[in-house]
């Protein structure tokens, strides 16, 4: 399908001409869903009927003139920790195999509003805890790239997706790197929106102080169109505060102006790398890099000085903090937002004849629904939150955050964004990672800052390594600047093709170019020995 | 030895806010269950909570009813922990920065004033309500009551008798009811308490280990529990036993309480500042705001009715016992001007008719105009008070007013002198007998006929009036 090549704005832009219809796009994405996803494993759940439906109303819309966005019609993929009323919602646990909630995210209801189109929801590591995609107890998802490596996660399956052709466009949610990582992964542009910008109301949480949903797609300005319509207060959520000076949405309504310029070829002036001040931390080329990405980086910074950037070095105290510190307060939160899931209310519930009391019901619901990883961080947090314990680890804990939220804060007072590496290296093989929990939670060293700080943070493809795998930068800026973040991606896209390879793997069929495709068996194999769960 | 009983209350209270403390839905009682309730309060994956303000302004005029200090910056907590009533398995409750602090009431009993202070006032939301079916061996979770805005009154462990503590939960429910913040229907449990109590040699300044007993919805339970905690525990000590810090269940109908669970089996809440909501601020204005709108509480109101109003101690207890009496008496009193009076038909007649009908004060319907016009008319001597309670019955009965029934039943009293003159005189001609035994030194005589003037003229005559001119015939006779 040559639509493929194109990206949501430019199919948003046929449809909105009336080239093409959103039900005609809609049954095609769906047959490649069927023909593709089998291997690809993106989606927990097709609903057909649904998306029918919605490129229905979508056309209906467009079909009014003026009522429609560049989004309408353009089908997509809903990270499978996002509430859809009516439609299965399972943070890829078999705690919530069988959920269907009865109310969906404000985030959902405002795509609904401006005629998107879902086909399906797409996995995740288990309630989002994980980096590889492989902690989900429903679906393996492979890598688009390379068959027999992952997609990254926790929003793998939005990664693959948009990386696979079946949708123009995911939602992600990110609490330590789950929306850039895969977005690195997949050669992706995804953003994490800063804290607040974007309602978790319906986001199934996993760490409520750090959650945040965001876009994936091939470029920032489809990234900047999902974020635009995504973005803004929502009464529902305290955390996702009123636009009181009104700059987020401001900054927002002129980005998609230019966006719908340059989709109609037109040129936009302000959208360069000219005069910004970014800050690259020393201390990330003293980690464990992989070398190609390290040298992607050096060449990174030239390309940019080249056009008009200004780079200099800055230090960055307590990167070593970072991770425990994310850690302990995400697994605290967790230990607490997970709690619910006790076989009362909804959900699984043990089926064993001799539950001897309520205490012995709960434990055994929890034991035998909940996946390792997940149980693993409700232990950890369980214990930094005990009594005797909480000064040592949660609050300790909270004030490494408020000295890395304080160092990050005046670093931006003297530059306009802060430049790293996403990953210490790129997509791994699958079966490679789950062993080793400690050197999987290390891999965020470079994401989680981000998180803690409530910054939004940008990835965008800047190279391949020696594979052809895609490797990423990472660009911080200020808060509720999310149009400036975006923009000075569109301009960084402007300079370098890095994020057209993309289309390529796009078009491919599953089997076509991917000769490691069944590496290590079929997918129930390897699933059920990632996870020890049979499909 | 002698022992001194210590005893702190914690006293949970549901707010009568419109809706419930973290979403919109009402705030009810006695509905179908599950249907009051939604995402939020019943913890659906996802959602999320909203602070309803109304609640921080009711906390807000409780803090300042009961002296707290009230924190300027206020956050809300979780604890953690596993019951089917809970949905999210954590309470949005408040441990670190409670709204309120360092309060107190006073107290007086038996003409001994104390001061009771005040450890904490916060804010949390209830839990639902489980219903144990034992025909079908099964338990059922109503979730209407997720969510209900409760406040939570911990009291520092300054009480020493049950009386104290009942003497501490009506003066602080009738604060609650006045200040508009809560019903406080023990029967519906929108009032509940903690008791905490130990014991201790009598003079010593060391608290003993102290028992709880939790979730008491009765003054009655609570004297009670009170009075054979203590003697349980010093039974205990007589007898060279330790009591044991746990929690334990009293049980009314078998009038004892029951160990339920240790202090090793306590939880550990586990309590984290929510994430999912933001700090409350206090400003200076919006306290100063609730302050002017603070109605005159019950302890203010009792001394200017003594002071001002000539009441008796025990009448001014009585009047200010219910914001709807007190405000029943407040209007009646602006109506007639008559404090002792409308004192005296609150106390008596109104009280009466509450227990006759077995009903609440703000559920019988009278007005203020009504009562103060039989209240005059009975002062004024317009009807005598025999009468004047039909009148009232037939008020609150059928709805009538007064001056108009009183016509309709031709109740006003005859104080038309020429009509009592001639009666008089008929009544002397009909009974030459009584005037003889007058006559001899048996005044009792003079009674004998006032009772059948009185009868002659349906029972209507003005007794004063009726009653000189007996006299004065009699002696003219």
């Amino acid at each position: 399908m040559d639509l493929l090549k194109q990206t949501a704005g430019g199919v948003g832009l046929l449809l909105a001409d009336r080239k093409i219809s959103s039900v005609e796009l809609t049954a095609d994405i769906l047959k490649m869903t069927e023909e593709r996803d089998e291997v690809l494993g993106c989606l927990i759940t097709v609903d057909k009927a649904n998306a029918m439906k919605q490129a229905q109303a979508a056309d209906d819309l467009l079909a009014d003139v003026g009522t429609g966005s560049l989004l309408t019609g353009v089908p997509m993929v809903v990270k499978d920790n996002i509430s859809t009323a009516g439609i299965r919602t399972t943070c890829g646990s078999r705690m919530l195999e069988k959920y269907i909630p009865p109310y969906s995210a404000s985030v959902y209801s405002r795509l609904q509003k401006i005629g998107a189109v879902m086909t399906g929801k797409s996995n995740l590591d288990e309630f989002a805890m994980g980096s590889t995609c492989e902690t989900s107890a429903l679906r393996l998802t492979r890598n688009p790239w390379d068959h027999k490596r992952v997609p990254g996660g926790s929003s793998g399956g939005s990664a693959a997706a948009v990386a696979g052709g079946l949708a123009w466009y995911a939602l992600g949610s990110d609490t330590g790197g789950s929306i850039r990582q895969p977005a690195g992964y997949c050669g992706l542009t995804g953003l994490k929106p800063t804290y607040g910008a974007v309602s978790r109301y319906g986001l199934i949480a996993y760490a409520s102080s750090l959650d945040q949903i965001g876009p994936m797609a091939q470029d920032a300005a489809d990234c900047a169109l999902v974020f635009s319509a995504a973005a803004g207060p929502d009464k529902r959520d305290s955390t996702c505060v009123q636009d009181v000076s009104g700059s987020l949405r401001a900054g927002l309504d002129k980005l998609n102006r230019d966006v719908e310029i340059v989709l109609s070829g037109g040129s936009v002036d302000k959208i360069s790398l000219k005069g910004l001040k970014i800050a690259v931390p020393a201390v990330w080329r003293e980690h464990a890099l992989q070398p190609e990405i390290a040298d992607v980086l050096e060449k990174t910074i030239k390309k940019l000085e080249t056009a008009g950037a200004i780079c200099s070095e800055c230090d960055l105290p307590l990167l070593d903090e970072s991770i425990p510190a994310y850690y302990l307060i995400a697994s605290a939160e967790a230990s607490g937002n997970l709690s619910r899931y006790d076989g009362v209310q909804y959900g699984s519930r043990t089926q064993a004849a001799d539950v001897s009391d309520l205490a012995d019901f709960y434990s055994r619901t929890r034991a035998e629904y909940l996946g390792p990883e997940v149980k693993r961080r409700i232990m950890l947090g369980t214990f930094a939150l005990s009594s005797g314990y909480y000064d040592a680890w949660y609050l300790k804990a909270q004030r490494v955050r408020r000295l890395i939220k304080d160092y990050y804060q005046s670093l931006l007072a003297d530059y306009d964004y802060i430049l790293g590496p996403i990953t210490p290296a790129t997509a791994p093989e699958i079966g490679t990672s789950l062993e080793d929990p400690l050197t999987m939670y290390l891999s965020d060293i470079y994401t989680v800052a981000a998180n803690l700080t409530g910054l939004p943070a940008l990835a965008l493809p800047c190279g391949f390594d020696k594979n052809n795998l895609p490797i990423g930068l990472q660009l911080t800026g200020r808060a509720y600047q999310d149009a400036d973040l975006l923009r000075t991606g569109m301009a960084w896209q402007r300079e370098t093709d890095y994020h057209l390879r993309v289309q390529q793997i796009r078009q491919l069929g599953p089997a076509e170019g991917n000769t490691n495709l069944f590496a290590g068996g079929g997918n129930e194999k390897i699933h059920q020995s990632l996870t020890g769960v049979a499909l | 030895m002698t022992y001194e009983t210590v005893i702190g209350l914690e006293v949970h209270v549901e707010l009568s806010t419109a809706s419930k403390i973290f979403c919109g839905c009402p705030v009810t009682y006695g509905q179908e269950p599950n249907t009051k309730c939604c995402p939020v309060c019943t913890g659906l994956p996802g959602a999320l909570p909203v602070l309803n303000k109304n609640v921080v302004e009711y906390a807000l005029r409780t803090c300042l009813a009961v002296n707290c200090e009230i924190s300027r910056i206020t956050r809300f907590d979780r604890k953690n922990y596993f019951y089917p009533d809970l949905p999210k398995a954590y309470q949005i409750s408040q441990l670190y920065q409670p709204i309120g602090r360092n309060g107190w009431l006073d107290i007086e009993v038996n003409g001994t004033k104390r001061r009771v202070r005040i450890h904490e006032l916060h804010m949390e939301e209830d839990a639902g309500k489980l219903m144990h079916d034992p025909w079908e061996d099964q338990t059922l979770v109503d979730y209407n009551r997720c969510g209900v805005p409760l406040l939570e009154i911990v009291s520092e462990p300054d009480l020493r008798s049950a009386e104290e503590a009942l003497t501490y939960l009506e003066q602080l429910r009738g604060i609650l009811q006045f200040i508009g913040v809560s019903d406080c229907r023990m029967e519906e449990g929108s009032l509940r308490a903690d008791v905490n109590v130990s014991v201790r040699p009598a003079g010593s300044n060391e608290f003993g280990t102290r028992t709880e007993m939790k979730n008491m919805n009765s003054f009655k339970a609570i004297g009670r529990a009170i009075e054979k905690e203590s003697l349980r525990q010093i039974e205990l000590l007589n007898e060279g036993g330790r009591v044991i810090q746990e929690t334990r269940r009293w049980d009314e109908n078998k009038d004892a309480s029951f160990p339920m669970r240790s202090k090793e089996d306590a939880h550990d809440y586990r309590y984290f500042p929510d994430p999912d909501l933001t700090a409350v601020h206090v400003s200076e204005d919006w306290i100063d705001q609730v302050r002017r709108e603070l109605p005159e509480l019950p302890a203010d109101r009792r001394k200017r009715y003594i002071g001002e109003l000539g009441l008796s101690d025990y009448e001014a207890q009585i009047v200010t016992g219910h914001p709807v009496i007190s405000g029943l008496f407040e209007d009646v009193y602006d109506l007639t001007k008559l404090a002792k009076d409308t004192a005296s038909w609150i106390m008596g007649e109104y009280l009466q008719l509450l227990k006759d009908k077995n009903c609440g004060p703000e559920n019988l319907s009278l007005s203020a105009e009504d009562l103060a016009a039989v209240v005059s008319m009975t002062a004024e001597g317009k009807v005598n008070r025999v009468t004047a309670r039909k009148v009232l019955a037939a008020v609150i009965e059928d709805g009538v007013k007064p001056q108009t029934y009183i016509e309709q039943h031709g109740l006003a009293m005859v104080s038309d002198a020429s009509l009592l003159e001639d009666t008089v005189r008929r009544v002397l001609a009909e009974n030459p007998q009584s005037i003889e035994d007058y006559k001899n030194g048996k005044k009792k005589a003079a009674g004998f006929l006032v009772g059948q003037a009185m009868r002659a003229l349906g029972g209507k005559a003005d007794p004063q009036l009726l009653g000189s001119i007996i006299n004065r015939q009699l002696s003219e006779a």
